[in-house]
């Protein structure tokens, strides 16, 4: 048990936990109650950025640096500006430019970093398990950016901070993810926090890359998404890697779009107060209508400005340990 | 040693700084009232409420949570929640209130200042605190003060339990050990 109760009285409204974990590397591990005290001081970092002057000293002569051994512009833009909203300072790392292309290993290339004076390495690589490899052999903190297919703990928290926000709570919830869930760490991270947060789950995709193996984790699995399209509360439609679509997992982007994909007729088809994330970049037309994406049940533009609170409170947590 | 305040003691200490307060702004003007949480912030509500009895018509009130400012963040360990703060209102070039609980160190007041710097920039900024415990460790005094304890050595407690928090009015000075 990583949380410690404190001697409070029962009439305070004090939080009676305090955050003890150095790294985040992934949503298996952690309880309800650190991922509630993680949402919960997202709230309280949301509000800085609402002010004029959007910057609080919390993590002032800290240094984070931003190691993305993989292509990302919102996770990475987004960690960047939340380390400064902290008053961190922040140096970005990438491969291409590095020593890495010269053959440098990642705990080589982290540990040179390390000795330079940094306090948080966000990682992002395409190795599952690479951050808790990275996290076992350096003294400073780390947090996952995405791991290959294994987990994008930050993504699943400000997907679990969304869905809170519009409903006032997740237990009870039922949630579809749907696409391509074998090859998504979103997927992997979702399914753990809402369970977690007692949520139900239903995985929606074709069998190839949706395989009833991920029934023993807890989630539903379901290959035909109008089975179940009435019953959902939130839905979010996961990216078709355009990168795995010549594969023979994968059917034709216009038989996906037809089975697959949140179309109009589907949409109607919806509860009336569906909630709409996905956690982009977004093929419109693909997985995701256009104008459904645009319009006033999608919470995609706040997941990306949930996802600064998030990652505020994700970086002023680990940095504490 | 302990010593024990009850409901009544609170009650007129509250009452003392309103009144004092109430001398020392116009009642016609705009006020800010911004409490540090927790107990600043229902302390604050207090004071507002009797301001607002004595004919104060332009009271702005807020809540401040200094955990991001302060300056033992990297000595303090395990991070405690950071509770949110709301200051929905325009607090520059007007007087503001300050309310805390219990004055220390200054330390709290100091984190307070910063982050109402953050805000804005109000005329003038006065502190009210129903504690003075002495063993201050920066230059900073209250303006209005419930009631002075002396210095009282670290290994004293001083816990202010007001009863929206905490279901009674109780001021408790005792020794830790």
């Amino acid at each position: 048990m990583m949380l410690s109760i404190e001697q409070t009285n029962p009439m305070t409204t004090d939080a009676p936990i305090r955050w003890t974990r150095k790294h985040l590397l992934s949503l298996e591990e952690l309880s309800a109650d650190e991922i509630r005290f993680i949402l919960d001081t997202a709230d309280s970092f949301k509000e800085v950025s609402t002010r004029s002057i959007k910057k609080v000293p919390a993590l002032r002569g800290k240094v984070l640096v931003n190691t993305f051994f993989e292509d990302s512009t919102r996770t990475r833009t987004s960690f960047a500006l939340a380390a400064q909203r902290l008053s961190a300072d922040v140096i970005d790392f990438s491969e291409k430019t590095s020593s890495v292309s010269k053959g440098e290993t990642l705990v080589d290339t982290a540990r040179n970093i390390e000795a330079m004076g940094v306090d948080i390495i966000v990682l992002r690589h395409p190795a599952a398990g690479a951050a808790q490899k990275l996290a076992r052999n350096v003294q400073c903190s780390v947090v996952n950016a995405g791991d290959g297919a294994h987990e994008h703990p930050t993504q699943g928290l400000l997907d679990l901070y969304t869905i809170r926000e519009r409903f006032g709570r997740i237990e009870g919830l039922t949630v579809a993810v749907v696409g391509d869930i074998a090859n998504s760490r979103v997927a992997r991270s979702n399914l753990w926090g809402l369970l977690k947060m007692g949520a139900k789950v239903i995985f929606v995709g074709p069998s190839t890359l949706c395989p009833r193996a991920f029934e023993q984790l807890g989630a539903t699995v379901v290959h035909n998404f109008d089975d179940v399209i009435g019953q959902i509360d939130v839905i979010n439609m996961l990216r078709v890697q355009f990168e795995r679509i010549k594969s023979s997992q994968f059917p034709s982007v216009r038989e996906f779009t037809s089975f697959f994909g949140l179309t109009w007729d589907r949409f109607q088809r919806c509860k009336k107060d569906v909630f709409i994330m996905h956690p982009g970049p977004m093929n419109r037309g693909i997985e995701i209508q256009s104008d459904i994406a645009d319009g006033p049940q999608s919470g995609i533009l706040k997941q990306v400005t949930n996802g600064l609170a998030v990652r505020m409170a994700v970086l002023y947590l680990v940095a504490g340990v | 040693m302990r010593t024990q305040y009850d409901q009544a003691d609170v009650h007129r200490l509250i009452d003392q700084l309103v009144s004092e307060i109430s001398a020392a702004f116009l009642a016609s003007s705009p006020l800010t009232i911004i409490g540090i949480r927790t107990r600043g912030e229902t302390l604050a509500g207090r004071i507002a409420s009797g301001l607002t009895d004595r004919g104060f018509s332009r009271i702005a009130r807020g809540v401040l949570d200094i955990t991001m400012y302060r300056d033992d963040l990297s000595e303090i360990g395990p991070r405690p929640l950071v509770r949110p703060t709301d200051i929905a209102v325009d607090i520059n070039q007007k007087p503001l209130l300050l309310v805390d609980d219990v004055l220390f160190t200054g330390r709290s007041i100091r984190a307070a200042l910063n982050a109402l710097t953050d805000y804005g920039r109000p005329s003038v900024i006065r502190l009210a605190v129903l504690v003075d415990r002495g063993g201050r460790e920066l230059p900073i005094q209250g303006d209005f003060v419930g009631m002075q304890t002396g210095d009282l050595s670290r290994d004293h407690r001083v816990n202010v339990r007001l009863s929206e928090n905490d279901g009674r009015d109780e001021i408790l000075v005792e020794s830790k050990h």
